[in-house]
């Protein structure tokens, strides 16, 4: 049996049965054009299911005739970024790495490709703000092992420090301490605690300075200088600067005197292109503490 | 819930059937309005709005405003390349996009006036529903004849000329839909640049597809759904309904005066006899030019739109017949009540509610013209680096990193000094800037651009500073001495 619709007494419809605080849903036909659009819209689904990727299946899709795919455009788009890109690339290739910062649109392109570059490479270690971590370097104080100047860190960028190619920076800290060591175990404790009074830092009771200076001049000068200031040459730290790579506390620079340093960072030249190399220098010397 | 399968003989002897689901129809097709044309004073009032609106609409883009050497020279201008949005004296920069927010909150605050005042005039004779449905209708009325006239051909089978008549209306209306697309793209382009590209096939692929798009949505809103639009698509209508008070004068058909409904002779015979006898004589002319074809004798609707195209009819048919003009008006609820008591009619159009919306609007404009009229030439904007927020260097030195964005909205090139107050021994570089007053770094920035620079501050004795204090970043217009300055933190530690 069919339902029996109520009647709405002031227009004469009929209402769907639906009621809401006593207002009552008027049962209303739809306008002839939205419905045929409605059907159209169906027809429309229709269509598309065969001609785009839509049903999912179990382990794979419906491919649709078109054999469209959301990955070609991400090509296309990455492909039509490349050639926008093209000219400034190209500009930045050619500009020697001192000039980039005198052209503010080069320096506004680089610094911004610098940036991603950094965070997809470079955070990893040195963190997304490249202020590092003990091991790592912070890149935006001064204080630099292997010079801080634009091209030095391009350099740096290029090839990297200690690793099996022959253009990576290389230097050792050698290891001072341990049964067969340059150093006794109570010469290393004078010696750390000369380093410390170096970056003007407090000493340890009963620490002899005349005795520290004498083994510093004997064991350590050859490479961090007489006064302490390092070599950028070799990548000797300069120890009378506040920021230590591996931290300034007693015990971690025993540590260090003891067992020696050398960590190392990869080279970048034969991964990423060179305008991006260029950017990354151009980006890290603009964090602040660049020379 | 199918009933089908009952044959009619199980119905025999059933009581009567009332309306089942199955017998309702699917869908309501639309009944042709064939509007009649109408005289009077509110339609004259329309025609005027409609001239004077479409006029703005298809001229505005032409009017020329000069603002400078290398500047666009159009009074009114989307400017979507360069983000610039230019209005006479006004140019308004994305950042500024507040000054839009003013408008909106204005262009409601008026709605709601208007319809505290006089209900949907809006609706009546500003939408551009009504007006492009009006000029519409006024084609298909000079091609096809008024409304007798297309009633008649509609119920006759197709002829030549009848065909000659229906595509020459539709050529016409799809012409005016073009040249409404036209105009729409003219806004964001220079208006003269474009109509000679877009003649000759030179203009961007983008303003072909626009006027593509505002020319079907003309057509088939204007020329094919017409009413439809408001009864359907529209939420000012449900919306309206609820800002209109019993003060507001809607368009009313005083049935205390008009019922009951009779024809002039059996009027006549009434008011000799004695009787009871209304001033509507049921001609219908109300019904026939109604936009939308709503009886407004049926009492206030979502159909109509107050524009008083009723009332121009009526009263011509009262002047006719010899009584009072009126019958339908702008008038209020309480009027009715009020005359049936033998009262004075009230049209208290000022009244607290409008009062507030009008001092709203007042406010509002104010504020706006205020925020106008001292609009700074000069922005600065200092970003303090999240992270980190100080970096200690070797010296024991602490350096504070920023990101300053100058932007200059005059339309000449402009340099600017940037220096910093109240820290003591501070040095201050700016990326990629050589250039120095003093200690303080030069900044060149481009007619009606912005520049975004890099600057580290650095305090020689961190020590002596509290771990966080103000620092207040200061541009100086070399020349001028024009400023702008904002400020923000120093951190130690």
């Amino acid at each position: 049996m069919a339902v029996q619709p109520e009647i709405d007494h002031a227009t004469g419809r009929t209402t769907t049965g639906h009621e809401w605080d006593g207002i009552k849903e008027l049962n209303s036909p739809l306008p002839k054009w939205w419905l045929y659009i409605f059907y159209a819209t169906i027809v429309w689904s229709v269509g598309y299911w065969i001609v785009y990727p839509s049903w999912p299946l179990v382990t794979n899709y419906t491919k649709g005739v078109l054999g469209y795919a959301s990955r070609q455009d991400v090509t296309r788009e990455l492909d039509a970024l490349k050639a926008l890109r093209a000219e400034r690339a190209g500009a930045l290739a050619r500009t020697p790495l001192e000039d980039i910062a005198k052209d503010p649109t080069l320096l506004t392109f680089a610094l911004a490709q610098g940036k991603a570059a950094f965070g997809d490479n470079c955070a990893p270690c040195h963190g997304l703000s490249a202020t590092g971590s003990p091991s790592f370097p912070n890149l935006r104080d001064d204080t630099w092992l292997w010079g801080g100047g634009i091209a030095d860190i391009h350099q740096t960028i290029s090839f990297g420090i200690r690793n099996a190619d022959d253009r990576s920076r290389q230097g050792q800290m050698p290891a001072l301490g341990g049964p067969n060591g340059a150093l006794k175990p109570d010469e290393v404790i004078t010696v750390a605690n000369f380093v410390r009074a170096l970056s003007g830092q407090p000493t340890r009771q009963g620490y002899d300075p005349a005795k520290g200076k004498e083994l510093f001049a004997s064991n350590c000068a050859a490479c961090h200088g007489d006064e302490g200031r390092g070599n950028r040459e070799l990548g000797a730290p300069n120890l009378t600067s506040r920021n230590f790579l591996y931290g300034s506390d007693e015990k971690t620079i025993i540590e260090t005197i003891n067992l020696g340093r050398g960590g190392v960072m990869p080279g970048w030249a034969g991964r990423l292109d060179e305008t991006t190399v260029k950017s990354l220098a151009v980006y890290v010397h603009a964090l602040g503490g660049g020379q | 819930m199918s009933d089908v399968l009952a044959s009619p003989a199980a119905k025999k002897g059933a009581p009567p059937v009332l309306p089942e689901y199955d017998d309702e129809p699917l869908y309501e097709g639309r009944r042709e309005i064939y509007q009649q044309s109408v005289k009077g004073r509110l339609r004259t009032i329309k025609w005027v709005v409609l001239v004077g609106c479409l006029a703005v609409y298809y001229f505005l883009p032409f009017l020329r405003w000069y603002r400078g050497p290398n500047q666009p020279d159009q009074a009114v201008l989307v400017d979507l390349a360069h983000n610039r949005f230019y209005f006479f004296f006004i140019e308004i920069w994305p950042q500024e996009v507040y000054y839009f927010t003013g408008l909106l909150v204005m262009a409601a605050l008026v709605l709601f006036l208007m319809n505290a005042v006089a209900g949907r005039v809006w609706c009546g004779y500003l939408c551009p529903q009504t007006v492009w449905t009006d000029l519409f209708t006024t084609v298909e009325r000079w091609v096809e004849g008024d409304r007798r006239e297309r009633m008649l051909a509609d119920a006759q089978p197709m002829t030549a000329a009848k065909f000659g008549r229906k595509t020459l209306k539709h050529v016409l209306w799809l012409m005016i839909a073009w040249w409404t697309g036209g105009a729409w793209v003219l806004y964001f382009a220079d208006a003269p640049t474009l109509v000679k590209d877009l003649a000759t096939f030179q203009a961007p692929m983008v303003a072909y597809v626009w006027i593509g798009i505002l020319t079907f949505t003309t057509y088939s809103l204007a020329g094919l759904m017409k009413e439809q639009v408001c009864l359907y698509m529209c939420p000012w209508p449900r919306i309206q309904a609820a800002l209109t008070d019993q003060y507001a004068l809607n368009v009313t058909y005083r049935y205390d005066r008009g019922e009951p409904r009779m024809s002039m002779k059996a009027a006549a015979r009434a008011r000799e006899a004695d009787q009871p006898a209304g001033d509507c004589i049921d001609c219908r002319q109300c019904v026939v030019v109604c936009p939308t074809g709503v009886d407004i004798r049926d009492g206030s609707q979502m159909g109509c739109i107050q524009c008083g195209l009723c009332i121009d009819a009526c009263n011509s048919v009262m002047t006719k017949v010899n009584r009072p003009l009126g019958l339908i008006a702008y008038d209020n609820d309480v009027n009715i009540d009020r005359r049936r008591q033998g009262l004075d009619e009230v049209y208290p159009i000022i009244r607290p509610r409008t009062l507030v919306y009008a001092g709203l609007i007042a406010a509002v404009g104010l504020v706006m013209l205020y925020g106008l009229m001292t609009r700074s030439f000069t922005d600065l904007s200092v970003l303090h680096d999240r992270n980190p927020l100080y970096v200690q260097l070797s010296d024991g030195s602490v350096r504070n990193s920023y990101t300053v964005r100058i932007s200059n909205k005059r339309p000449v090139h402009r340099i600017f000094v940037l220096a910093v107050d109240e820290l003591p021994l501070a040095r201050l570089t700016a990326v990629g800037i050589s250039m120095t007053a003093g200690d303080w770094p030069v900044i060149d920035v481009g007619p009606d651009s912005t520049r975004e620079i890099i600057v580290h501050l650095t305090a020689q004795k961190p020590a002596d500073l509290p771990p966080s204090s103000r620092v207040t970043f200061r541009i100086t217009e070399l020349g001028t001495g024009e400023k702008a300055s904002m400020s923000d933190h120093f951190i130690v530690r």
